[in-house]
C-alpha cells in the first residue's frame, strides 16, 4: 500500500446525496470520497442505503438532491451508459449476462463503439489480452450458462474493464463464492488498484472489509455514520458502528439433546430443471432436537435437496423418510400435513403472495383447518385475530394487518414467513438461507428462532452459505458439492479451512 | 422539470374506483373526436344513445336483455383472469352452451317430463360450456399448451359447429331453407318478466353475489387468489395449482355456457344466426373494467349493454354505423389499461428547484 498522499486524488466525490423512496429516506445527505488506486468498503445493515447510493453512482437511480464530482468536475449521470462514460461500472448481485450467449457476445452487447457488422475475432483477442493480463482465466468463446458463478463474475468484471472502467462497484461480490474464489477475487482487485484503478464494494462481512479495503464508510439507516481507515479499526468496532451496539457473533445455545430420527434420506437422486443430475445419491439422517447445517456454494444441489424433502421436486431414485413414514415423491400438501415447514430460499418469489395482506399471508398454512375454516368457509375474524397475535409476538413491523405484504421490508417479510412456518411446524423445519440479506438485528432473531425450534424438539435443516452462521447455529454441518455430500462434521470441531476445501469438492478424508 | 412514476406505499383504494370512471370519460372524449370527424355532434349522439338505452322502460328492458349474457360471461372471464388464465374463449363456450341446450330442447322434450326440460337444457348448456373451457385448461395444465390461442381457436370451432347444425342436420324442415332449427316446445322456454327481459337476470345477479362470497370467504377462493397472484408460492404452501386452474376454468366456462343456454331458451327459442354476436369478447372488457370483481361486473355489464343498444339506436336515428357503440367499448379499454398504472404508482413532479436546494 502506498502511503504517499500526494499521488492520490479523489476520483469520485459524492456530496450531500439524498434519495427518498415512498416511506423510506434511503440516503440522507451522504458524502463519499474514493481515491484512485484504493478500495473503499461500504458497510451497513440491510436497508442502510448502500445499494441505493451505488445505484445512484452507477446511473440506475437519480438522486433527489446532491451532486457527483468525477475527477473534480461535476457530472450528470442519468444512465449506466453515462456512468460508463465517466469510467464507472457496477457488478450487480444478480449478474446481467445473457446465459445463452458467449462471453465475447456478452461483452460487446449494448456497446455503441462496435461496428454494425461485428468483428468478434477482434473482440475475442482483446478479451484474451485482458484475461491474460489479470489472470482471469476467461475463454471468450465459452457460453455463459455453462460457466460457474465465480467465472460469470469474472466475465462481469472483464466486461467493465473492456469498456474502460476506472472505478469498479461490486455489490456483495463474495456472497456466491467459495472462500478460495473470494481469495482469487481479492487478488484481481488488488492488481487493478495497483494499476491506479479503484473499487467500491458493498458488504456486510467484516472479515472481507478487513482483508480487501483501504477505507471503510459505514452507513446506518441512510446516514453516513463513520469514515475510518481499515488499518485503524477492528471488526468489533465496525460492527458496533454498523448497528450502534455490540453484536453477539456466537449465538447462545444449550447443548443439543437429539431424540428420534425425524428425517432420513437414503441415496436420493434427482434431476435439476435442465435435466442434469443435481443430487447424486444423498444420504443422511436428522434427529429431533438437532440442527443439521448444509454448507456449500449456491447451486450445488441445495435447492433440489430442500425441494425433494418438501415435495416440490421429483426424486428419481432413493427414499425420503419423514417421521418414520415414506414420503418419497408425495405432494407438497401431504408433506405439509406431516408437520414439515419450509422457509424457501427465494422468500419473495416462493414464500409470500405479495399482493395479499399480511394477515392472509400469515394464514397461508393454517387456512385449511379449523378454526380458520369451517366447512370450506373462511372466518376472516379469526384470521385477523391470529395474525395480530403473530404480528406482536414476532414483532413484524407493518402499518396494519391488512397491508399488502409486498410493501414490507425484506426483514419483515422474512419475519412474516417465519411466524407462519414456525406456527405450523410440528416435526421438521427446512430453512433455506433464512438470514440471507437481513440486517444484524433480524439475523440474530432468525437464528434464535431456529434454536428455539430445536429446543422445542423439532428437527431443523438449515441451508446456508454463511459458514460463520452454520458453525454457530447448527450442531452438525454437511457440506455439499455438485450434488454430493463431501462430509458431515460436528460444528464444534469444524474449521473454515476444511469446510472451504470440502465446498471446493475435496472429500473429507483427503481434506483432513 | 421531470415527471417520474413513484411506487405507492399501498394500493390506492381511490384509484381502483376512479380509474374505470375516468377511463370511461376519456373514451367518451376520444370517441367524440371521432364523431366530429364524421361530422356529427357528439353531444347529440351521446344523448340519443343514452335515451336509446335507458330512456324508457321498454328501451331499458332491451339493455337488460343484452346485459344478462354480459354479466354471466363477464363473471366467468373475470374468474379465469384472476388466475392469469387468459380465457378469451367465452364466445365459443357461450355458443357451445347454446348448442347443448338446443339439443335437449329439440330432442329430449319427448322423453322428459315437461317441468324438467328447461332445467335439463340449462344444465346441459352449463356442462357444455364448462367442458369447452376445460379443453384449454387441461392442455395448459398437463401439456403446458398456451391457453390464449387454444381458447381463441375453439371459438371458431364452436361457431362453425353451430352453423353446421342449423344449416344442416338440425335445420327446420318447414323453415323453407331458412337457416335455423325449429321453434323449441314451450316447456323449454325460459320465462320473461317484461318485454324480452327474462328471469336469467335474477339468476345472474344472484350468481354475481355468490361468486363474490366464494372468492372472498371460502378456502377455494383463497387458493384461487394465491395461485393467481403467485403460483410458485401457492405451490410451496401446498396448493395444487393444476387442480385449482382446472376447477376455476370449468366454472368460468360454465358461466358462459349458461349465458348461451339462456340466449336460446329465453330470446330466440331456437338455434339460429345471431347467437355469436361478440358477448364473449365484450366480456373481456366487462371483466377488466370491473377489476375482476363479480359484483362490479353486474353493473359494468349493464353499462356495456347500454352502449350496444344505444349504438343500434344512433344507427337508426342518426344514420351512423351501429359499430359506434362497439368503437366506444373498445375505446374504454385503452385508458383503462393505461390507467391501472395509477393503482400502484403515483406521478411525482421533480422541478429544477428541488434539485438546487441541495447544491
Amino acid at each position: 500500500m502506498k502511503n504517499d498522499q500526494n499521488e492520490k486524488y479523489p476520483i469520485v466525490e459524492m456530496i450531500g446525496i439524498t434519495k427518498q423512496f415512498p416511506g423510506v429516506l434511503a440516503n440522507d445527505t451522504v458524502d463519499l470520497e474514493l481515491f484512485s488506486g484504493e478500495v473503499l468498503a461500504l458497510l451497513g445493515e440491510n436497508g442502510a442505503g448502500k445499494s441505493t447510493l451505488m445505484n445512484i453512482l452507477a446511473g440506475l437511480y437519480r438522486a433527489d438532491k446532491g451532486k457527483i464530482l468525477i475527477k473534480g468536475e461535476e457530472a450528470e449521470i442519468n444512465s449506466p451508459k453515462d456512468a460508463m462514460k465517466y469510467g464507472i461500472g457496477m457488478v450487480h448481485q444478480n449478474f446481467k449476462l445473457v446465459p445463452t450467449m458467449s462471453v465475447a457476445e456478452n461483452v460487446v452487447l449494448g456497446l455503441d463503439s462496435e461496428n454494425f457488422v461485428l468483428d468478434l475475432q477482434k473482440v475475442s483477442s482483446r478479451i484474451k489480452e485482458i484475461s491474460n493480463h489479470y489472470n482471469l482465466k476467461v475463454d471468450p468463446g465459452s457460453i455463459i450458462w455453462q460457466m460457474s458463478v465465480g467465472e460469470q463474475q469474472r466475465v462481469e468484471i472483464l466486461k467493465l474493464i473492456y469498456r474502460g472502467a476506472e472505478v469498479l462497484i461490486l455489490d456483495e461480490p463474495t456472497a456466491v463464492l467459495t472462500p478460495q474464489e473470494s481469495g482469487e477475487l481479492n487478488r484481481i482487485v488488488k492488481q487493478m488498484t495497483g494499476e491506479g484503478k479503484s473499487a467500491i464494494f458493498i458488504t456486510h462481512k467484516m472479515d472481507e472489509v478487513m482483508e480487501f479495503s483501504d477505507w471503510v464508510r459505514v452507513l446506518q439507516k441512510g446516514k453516513l455514520v463513520s469514515v475510518v481507515r481499515t488499518q485503524d479499526t477492528s471488526p468489533k468496532e465496525l460492527s458496533r458502528m454498523m448497528v450502534g451496539r455490540d453484536v453477539l457473533f456466537r449465538v447462545e445455545k444449550k447443548k443439543a439433546n437429539p431424540g428420534e430420527v425425524v428425517l432420513e434420506l437414503e441415496n436420493v437422486k434427482a434431476m435439476n430443471d435442465k435435466g442434469l443430475e443435481a443430487l447424486k445419491g444423498i444420504s443422511f439422517s436428522l434427529r429431533r432436537g438437532e440442527i443439521l447445517g448444509i454448507a456449500g456454494v449456491a447451486g450445488n444441489g441445495q435447492r433440489e435437496l430442500t425441494e425433494v424433502i418438501t415435495g416440490l421436486h421429483k426424486v428419481t431414485e432413493g427414499r425420503v423418510i419423514i417421521g418414520g413414514k415414506d414420503m418419497t415423491n408425495k405432494s407438497p400438501l401431504e408433506v405439509i400435513k406431516s408437520g414439515v415447514s419450509h422457509i424457501p430460499s427465494d422468500r419473495v418469489a416462493m414464500g409470500i403472495v405479495g399482493d395479499m395482506s399480511v394477515a392472509n399471508n400469515l394464514a397461508m398454512k393454517e387456512y385449511r383447518k379449523a378454526p380458520l375454516t369451517q366447512h370450506g368457509i373462511l372466518n376472516p375474524g379469526r384470521i385477523l385475530e391470529m395474525a395480530k397475535k403473530m404480528i406482536s409476538s414476532f414483532m413484524i413491523s407493518t402499518p396494519a394487518p391488512y397491508t399488502s405484504v409486498k410493501f414490507l421490508s425484506g426483514g419483515n417479510i422474512q419475519k412474516t414467513i417465519l411466524a407462519r412456518e414456525i406456527g405450523a411446524c410440528s416435526t421438521l423445519l427446512v430453512a433455506a438461507y433464512p438470514a440471507r440479506g437481513l440486517d444484524v438485528g433480524a439475523t440474530e432473531s432468525v437464528r434464535k428462532e431456529m434454536i428455539a425450534e430445536r429446543d422445542g424438539g423439532k428437527g431443523v435443516l438449515l441451508v446456508s452459505e454463511d459458514l460463520e452462521e452454520l458453525m454457530s447455529v447448527s450442531d452438525r454441518i454437511a457440506v455439499m458439492n455438485e450434488g454430493r455430500i463431501m462430509g458431515i462434521v460436528d460444528s464444534a470441531e469444524a474449521d473454515i479451512e476444511s469446510l472451504g476445501l470440502m465446498m471446493a469438492g475435496v472429500p473429507m478424508e483427503k481434506g483432513k | 422539470m421531470r415527471l417520474v412514476f413513484e411506487k405507492r406505499n399501498s394500493v390506492s383504494k381511490k384509484a381502483i374506483v376512479l380509474v374505470p370512471v375516468v377511463s370511461f370519460l376519456v373514451s367518451l372524449i376520444l370517441t367524440g373526436i371521432l364523431l366530429i370527424i364524421f361530422k356529427t355532434n357528439p353531444f347529440i349522439t351521446y344523448s340519443s344513445m343514452f335515451v336509446g338505452a335507458f330512456g324508457s322502460w321498454i328501451n331499458f328492458t332491451e339493455t337488460l336483455v343484452k346485459a344478462i349474457p354480459l354479466m354471466l360471461t363477464g363473471i366467468g372471464v373475470g374468474l379465469a383472469f384472476r388466475l392469469r388464465f387468459w380465457n378469451i374463449g367465452a364466445e365459443g363456450q357461450l355458443v357451445f352452451g347454446g348448442v347443448a341446450a338446443t339439443w335437449v330442447a329439440l330432442f329430449w322434450s319427448n322423453f322428459l317430463p315437461p317441468f324438467l326440460v328447461l332445467p335439463t337444457a340449462i344444465l346441459m348448456g352449463i356442462i357444455a360450456g364448462a367442458l369447452w373451457a376445460g379443453i384449454p385448461a387441461f392442455l395448459k395444465v398437463y401439456l403446458k399448451v398456451d391457453e390464449t390461442l387454444v381458447s381463441l381457436m375453439l371459438n371458431y370451432v364452436a361457431i362453425l359447429t353451430a352453423q353446421g347444425l342449423y344449416y344442416g342436420a338440425w335445420i327446420d324442415p318447414k323453415g323453407m331453407g331458412f337457416p335455423g332449427t325449429k321453434l323449441f316446445p314451450k316447456s323449454a322456454w325460459l320465462p320473461r318478466f317484461s318485454g324480452r327481459a327474462h328471469v336469467g337476470l335474477f339468476i345472474a345477479i344472484l350468481l354475481g353475489l355468490v361468486m363474490w362470497v366464494v372468492l372472498n370467504r371460502t378456502k377455494w377462493g383463497f387458493e384461487v387468489k394465491m395461485s393467481g397472484h403467485n403460483p410458485r408460492a401457492a405451490r410451496v404452501m401446498g396448493v395444487d395449482i393444476g387442480k385449482t386452474i382446472i376447477t376455476a376454468i370449468l366454472v368460468s366456462g360454465a358461466f358462459s355456457g349458461m349465458a348461451g343456454a339462456f340466449e336460446v331458451t329465453a330470446i330466440s327459442h331456437r338455434l339460429q344466426q345471431g347467437l355469436a354476436i361478440g358477448y364473449g369478447y365484450t366480456a373481456i372488457i366487462v371483466a377488466w373494467m370491473a377489476q375482476l370483481n363479480p359484483i362490479a361486473s353486474l353493473f359494468v355489464a349493464v353499462l356495456m349493454a347500454g352502449l350496444l343498444v344505444g349504438g343500434d339506436q344512433v344507427q337508426m336515428m342518426m344514420g351512423l354505423p351501429a359499430a359506434m357503440g362497439i368503437v366506444l367499448q373498445g375505446m374504454i379499454l385503452f385508458p383503462m389499461l393505461a390507467g391501472s398504472l395509477f393503482t400502484d404508482y403515483r406521478l411525482k413532479i421533480i422541478t429544477k428547484s428541488t434539485k438546487e436546494e441541495a447544491a
